[in-house]
């Protein structure tokens, strides 16, 4: 079957690449553009450890077709760095120690960085709500929730800021 | 994942065209989160896939609670959840699109998708079901409309012929004093499956229910209409009292089975709660 050209906008960056029909986002941002934050975890969108943002919206990209990007703008865990400084999220999850086994963490930081660009002063109940779809199984949420706070100065992340330093 | 051609149609009457005369071994792709799931796992065979996220004619979302709406096919559950004419008018399609899989899911899971996926617990199935709500299908042949009372055949099959599109929902006007509710249990909050879903929309003049619809989920192969539970209603003040009585009239409109998910016995308690809950909250939004 004949690979087609997928031609779409890469963390700010124009990008093309030969693709088949058949095969996904995530494995066409891993093994053709060479971007590997982005994880396959269950590979049936459960898990979200291969979310990106889509034309700015978070998405399973383990679901979607690479084809279905085309002419569209994706965002993965490597475009949030610009110039290698990183985000005051990504700088919040490092100081607080998030990443325990760290598959997951990319997607987290996704669905992060997503509602907080809907939301900037979420709730720990929205925090909650918005990192739902990303499983962790260190059970790292209680660091995740408290990173994503301080970053946006809500409550919750000033009471964990008084009660860890 | 099994190889497949993939075809991208520009706009509708492409998408027609490419559909026109092939049978079932070709399916639309709208948000994928079932069929890019179902095909990985093998449950589907495809020898082609044609792609709609090009055709922008999908994606209309138009309307408000005088008008009625037009809700393209492709429409997302995450629009359903978040856009605000949605959230005022249809609240209870609204909470049915927000309680869909993660925020990941719903940006791409959509309406259309949703109900052609045709699972008996699909939680927008009820609210459009409750809303009157008809599904326009397209062919290269012509249009028709199909109300999704009876738009479902059985389990994961539907009215749409291998050469037909699902293209948008027509949703009534519901009136001012008109108010919707879906609630479903889950053992999980998030991304989980229905083991009971309920849909409840009343409209009430001088103090009376002139129309009641009840929808249930997750209870027989299809979604189903509680009938004699609206029937009771309609005509009647929405007392504590009527609302019990319709409650336990649902029961009887349920035909669920026993499965992982909960026994037959569990499933005809839930739909008792959860009617009496959404009948409660849909008369409290049409008084509010």
């Amino acid at each position: 079957m004949a690979k087609q050209v997928l031609s779409f906008t890469v963390n700010g960056e124009h990008v093309e690449v030969l693709v088949q029909p058949y095969v996904t986002l995530l494995d066409a941002l891993r093994e053709d553009v060479g971007l590997t934050g982005p994880k396959e975890g269950c590979g049936t969108g459960d898990c979200g450890a291969c979310s990106v943002h889509l034309d700015g919206k978070l998405v399973a990209s383990c679901l979607v077709l690479a084809m279905q990007a085309r002419g569209r703008s994706v965002t993965t865990i490597e475009g949030l760095a610009g110039d290698g400084v990183l985000t005051p999220l990504q700088d919040a999850f490092v100081r607080r120690g998030v990443a325990q086994c760290g598959f997951c963490i990319p997607g987290v930081v996704m669905a992060a960085a997503a509602l907080l660009a809907e939301n900037a002063k979420p709730s720990e109940q929205d925090i909650r709500y918005a990192i739902a779809g990303n499983l962790c199984r260190c059970t790292g949420y209680t660091k995740m929730v408290e990173a994503i706070a301080e970053v946006a100065g809500t409550a919750a992340g000033a009471r964990a800021v008084g009660m860890k330093g | 994942m099994r190889r497949f051609e993939l075809v991208t149609p520009a706009s509708l009457d492409d998408c027609l065209r490419a559909l026109k005369g092939r049978g079932a071994d070709v399916k639309v792709l709208a948000g994928g989160t079932d069929l890019i799931a179902q095909l990985k796992v093998g449950m589907v065979k495809l020898t082609t896939v044609i792609d709609l996220s090009g055709v922008a004619q999908l994606r209309v979302l138009d309307g408000d609670a005088q008008r009625g709406f037009r809700i393209g096919a492709a429409v997302t559950a995450r629009m359903l959840e978040q856009e605000a004419r949605v959230r005022a008018a249809l609240p209870s399609l609204s909470e049915s699109g927000a309680l869909v899989g993660s925020i990941q899911i719903r940006n791409l899971a959509t309406l259309g998708g949703n109900i052609c996926n045709a699972a008996p617990s699909a939680d927008m199935a009820p609210p459009l079901i409750a809303l009157d709500a008809e599904a326009v299908i397209a062919s290269a042949g012509g249009r028709r409309t199909v109300p999704m009372a009876s738009f479902f055949k059985g389990v994961r099959q539907t009215v749409l012929a291998p050469d037909e599109l699902l293209v948008e929902f027509v949703v009534p006007p519901t009136g001012p004093r008109s108010g919707g509710a879906y609630l479903r249990h889950t053992p999980r909050r998030e991304l989980d499956i229905a083991v009971v879903g309920v849909a409840s929309q009343v409209t009430l003049a001088d103090g009376i229910c002139r129309k009641a619809r009840i929808a249930l989920a997750a209870v027989a192969p299809v979604p189903v209409r509680a009938t004699a539970a609206e029937q009771a209603l309609e005509g009647q003040p929405l007392t504590p009292q009527a609302i019990t009585r319709a409650a336990d009239l649902a029961v009887e409109s349920a035909r669920p089975i026993s499965d992982q998910r909960g026994s037959a016995e569990y499933r005809r308690h839930l739909v008792r709660v959860l009617t009496r809950r959404t009948l409660a909250l849909a008369l409290e939004r049409a008084t509010s």
